[in-house]
C-alpha cells in the first residue's frame, strides 16, 4: 500500500497534535498522525497529576486534560489519525515506512513531514551500576505507565535515584499508593526538580532526600532484595566508608531523558551533540528539506506548554514548504556564549520570522541574579534579566527582529556565498545567590 | 506557640521562610514578597493539595482511569480520600469533569475524571 499525503507527523503527544493543528490552521489539507500508541496524548496520559497548561491554558490542568484539549481540537479537524502504527524508518527518497496490525507493512509519502517522536527515558545501561540483574528495576516514567495507565503496582518498599520531577512525582504517586519509599537519592548537590515538587511530593510525606548520594550496588538474585548506597566526593565518586545497605523491593530509575532520534538518523537529519536532537531553523527545519521537528524529539522541554509553542511554528514551516513559500536560506547562526550549554534554534532565516524570534537555551550551572544577552559583533541586541537560572530549567528568550536585521549585514536572500551572521548567546552573573552551591 | 520553617514555592526565589503562632498572631519572616506571608499562614493553618489518582474503569481502554479532587482539599484528609478511591468503580462511557464521588469526605470538594474513554471505537482509521 501506497498513500500519498501533504503531511505526515509522526508521534501523536502534545508536539505532533499541536503541530497538525498549526498546519491545518495554515491551510494544509492532507493531514496524518501516526502513533504507535493505542490513543493521542503521548506522554501526558501516564502524568495524572496536576500542574500543566499554566502558560498555554492560563489554568493548572492534569496531563491527560492537556492532551483531550488538544484531541477534541483535532477531531473536530479532518486530520486522519492512524494509531496502533509504529514508523520503522524514513528512506533516502523520504518515504515513510510503517506497520500496524490494521494496514500491515505501509510505504507512505508526504510533501512534508514533521518528527514529533518525543524523548525516552535513560536507562540503567547508561549510568552502570554493579550487580546482578534481578527483576524490580524500572524507570520512573515505566513505573509510572504501569501504575496510572495499567493499575499495576510494580513494589512495596521503593528506593528512587534521581530526582528530577519525574522520580519526584513517583515518589508521592507510589507513596500514595501504599508503598513505602524509602529514600530519593540524587548525585548532584542539588535536585534537578523544581522547588514545588521537592516540598509537595517529598516533604509532603517525609521522603528523605539524599544529595551526593548513589547507588554502588544491586542485591538480589530473581527480585531485588536491597541496593548499597554510598556518598559521593566533589569528583562524584563513592566514598567506601559511607557505603550503607538498603532492604527494597524496587528501584526506579529516574536520571534523565534523550530525545527518540532513530527514525530521524535513518532520514539522515543531522543531529547536535549538545540537544541529542536535530540542527534546526527558525521554523523548526531540519537540514533535510521538509522535515521538520519538534517537542521532546529536538530537545527535551520541561515544560509541555514550550512544546505546543514550539510545534506550532513546526506546523506553519511545514504550511509554508508545502506551498513553496520556504526558503532554506540561512542568515543567522545562534553561537553558545559564555555558560550557554545550547540555544535553539540553532540557525535562522531572518527573512522566516514576522516581529520576533523565540530562543530556547539552557545555563550549564547555577546562576543567582544574571543578564541573558544576545550580540551580534559588539552590538547587544537583546537582554533579559532573570533572578536565578538552573541548569534543569529551560529559558525563553525574545530577540525582536528588527534588532536583529539592524546589526546585521544582508544580502539579498539568494546569495549564495553568504556566510551566516553569528548571534552569541551568553550569561553575565550579577551576583553570587549565597542559596547556591 | 508552633513553629514551623518552610520555603515558599510560590515563585522561583524559593525563599527560607520561618513561621510563628504567639497567642493567636502569625509572624512570617524571611519572605520577600506579601505572597510568601499568605502561603506560610495558609500553610501553617490548613495546607490543602489537590489529589490526583485514579480509579478502576469497567469496559474501558485500560483498567484505570485518572481523577482529581477538583479544588484542593486539606492535607490531613488526603490518605483517607485515597481509601476512598480504591473502592471506586465505574463503567464507560467517561467524560472530563464527570463526577466519581460528590462532596468527598464533607470537604464540600468533588472528585471528578480527567480523561475521555467513550469504550469501543479507539480506531480512526
Ligand atoms: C516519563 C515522563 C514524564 C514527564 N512528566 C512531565 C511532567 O510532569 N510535566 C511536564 O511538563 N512535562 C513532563 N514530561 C515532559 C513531557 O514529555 C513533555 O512536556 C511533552 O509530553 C513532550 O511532548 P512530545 O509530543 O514531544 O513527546 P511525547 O509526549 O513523548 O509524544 C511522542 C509520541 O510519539 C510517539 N512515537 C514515538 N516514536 C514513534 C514511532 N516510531 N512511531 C509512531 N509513534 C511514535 C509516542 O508513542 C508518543 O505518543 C515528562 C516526560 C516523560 C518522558
Ligand atoms: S516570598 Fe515572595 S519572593 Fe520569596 S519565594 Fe515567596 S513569592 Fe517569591
Amino acid at each position: 500500500m501506497t498513500k500519498q499525503y501533504d503531511l505526515v507527523v509522526i508521534g501523536g503527544g502534545p508536539a505532533g497534535m499541536a503541530a497538525a493543528l498549526s498546519a491545518k490552521q495554515h491551510g494544509v489539507e492532507n493531514i496524518l498522525i501516526l502513533e504507535r500508541d493505542k490513543e493521542l496524548g503521548g506522554i501526558l496520559n501516564q502524568c495524572i497529576h496536576n500542574g500543566f497548561g499554566v502558560h498555554h491554558f492560563k489554568e493548572e490542568l492534569t496531563g491527560p486534560e492537556y492532551s483531550a484539549r488538544f484531541i477534541t481540537e483535532i477531531q473536530k479537524t479532518s486530520i486522519e489519525i492512524m494509531l496502533d502504527t509504529m514508523v520503522l524508518k524514513i528512506d533516502n527518497h523520504r518515504q515513510i515506512h510503517a506497520i500496524s496490525p490494521n494496514h500491515g507493512y505501509m510505504v507512505l509519502k508526504s510533501k512534508a513531514i514533521i518528527l514529533a517522536m518525543g524523548c525516552r527515558e535513560r536507562t540503567r545501561g547508561a549510568i552502570r551500576i554493579y550487580g546482578s540483574r534481578p527483576s524490580g528495576i524500572y524507570t520512573a516514567g515505566t513505573a509510572q505507565r504501569l501504575i496510572n495507565i495499567n493499575g499495576y503496582m510494580p513494589g512495596k518498599e521503593i528506593v528512587i535515584l534521581g530526582s528530577g520531577d519525574i522520580g519526584l512525582v513517583m515518589a508521592r504517586r507510589m507513596t500514595l499508593e501504599g508503598a513505602q519509599v524509602k529514600m530519593v537519592l540524587e548525585l548532584q548537590s542539588r535536585s534537578n526538580g523544581t522547588l514545588r515538587n521537592i516540598v509537595q511530593c517529598l516533604e509532603d510525606y517525609h521522603i528523605p532526600l539524599y544529595l551526593n548520594h548513589t547507588i554502588v550496588q544491586i542485591h538480589g538474585k530473581n527480585r531485588v532484595e536491597g541496593v548499597t548506597i554510598a556518598k559521593v566526593d566533589e569528583n562524584l565518586a563513592p566514598i567506601k566508608a559511607s557505603y550503607q545497605y538498603i532492604p527494597c523491593d524496587t528501584l526506579l530509575l529516574s536520571v534523565g531523558l534523550i530525545p527518540e532520534n532513530e527514525i530521524s538518523k535513518s532520514a539522515r537529519v543531522k543531529l547536535d551533540s549538545r540537544t541529542r536532537g536535530p540542527f534546526v531553523g527558525e521554523l523548526r527545519q531540519t537540514n533535510i528539506p521538509g522535515i521538520f521537528a519538534c517537542g521532546n524529539v529536538l530537545h527535551v522541554h520541561d515544560v509541555v506548554d514550550f512544546v505546543s509553542e514550539e510545534a506550532a511554528l513546526a506546523g506553519y514551516g511545514a504550511a509554508r514548504y508545502i506551498r513553496g513559500q520556504f526558503d532554506t536560506t540561512i542568515t543567522h547562526q545562534t553561537i553558545n556564549g559564555e555558560g550557554v550549554t545550547y540555544v535553539l534554534p540553532q540557525t535562522m532565516n531572518i527573512y522566516h520570522i514576522e516581529d520576533t524570534c523565540n530562543l530556547y537555551l539552557r545555563v550549564n550551572k547555577p546562576y543567582g541574579r544574571c543578564q541573558i544577552e544576545a550580540w551580534i559583533g559588539n552590538t547587544l541586541i537583546a537582554s533579559k534579566r532573570e533572578i536565578r537560572c538552573l541548569p534543569s530549567e529551560m529559558i525563553n528568550f525574545k530577540i525582536r527582529k528588527e534588532a536583529i536585521v539592524g546589526s546585521s549585514d544582508l544580502r539579498p536572500a539568494q546569495a549564495i556565498d553568504q556566510q551566516p551572521t553569528q548571534i552569541i548567546v551568553k550569561i553575565v552573573g550579577m551576583d553570587r545567590d549565597p542559596s547556591l552551591p | 506557640m508552633t513553629q514551623q520553617e518552610m520555603i515558599c514555592i510560590c515563585c522561583p526565589i524559593g525563599c527560607n521562610l520561618s513561621v510563628e503562632k504567639i497567642d493567636g498572631v502569625i509572624r512570617v519572616t524571611g519572605n520577600k514578597c506579601p505572597r510568601g506571608k499568605a502561603y506560610a499562614e495558609q500553610e501553617l493553618l490548613n495546607p490543602e493539595r489537590i489529589v490526583t489518582t485514579t480509579v478502576k474503569l469497567t469496559g474501558g481502554l485500560y483498567p484505570v482511569i485518572p481523577v482529581k479532587t477538583g479544588r484542593p482539599i486539606p492535607k490531613t484528609k488526603i490518605f483517607e480520600v485515597m481509601d476512598i478511591l480504591s473502592n471506586v468503580e465505574i463503567t464507560v462511557p467517561v467524560h472530563i469533569g464527570d463526577v466519581v464521588v460528590k462532596n468527598i469526605l464533607d470537604t464540600g470538594v468533588d472528585v471528578v475524571i480527567t480523561k475521555n474513554d467513550m469504550g469501543g471505537e479507539y480506531e480512526r482509521s
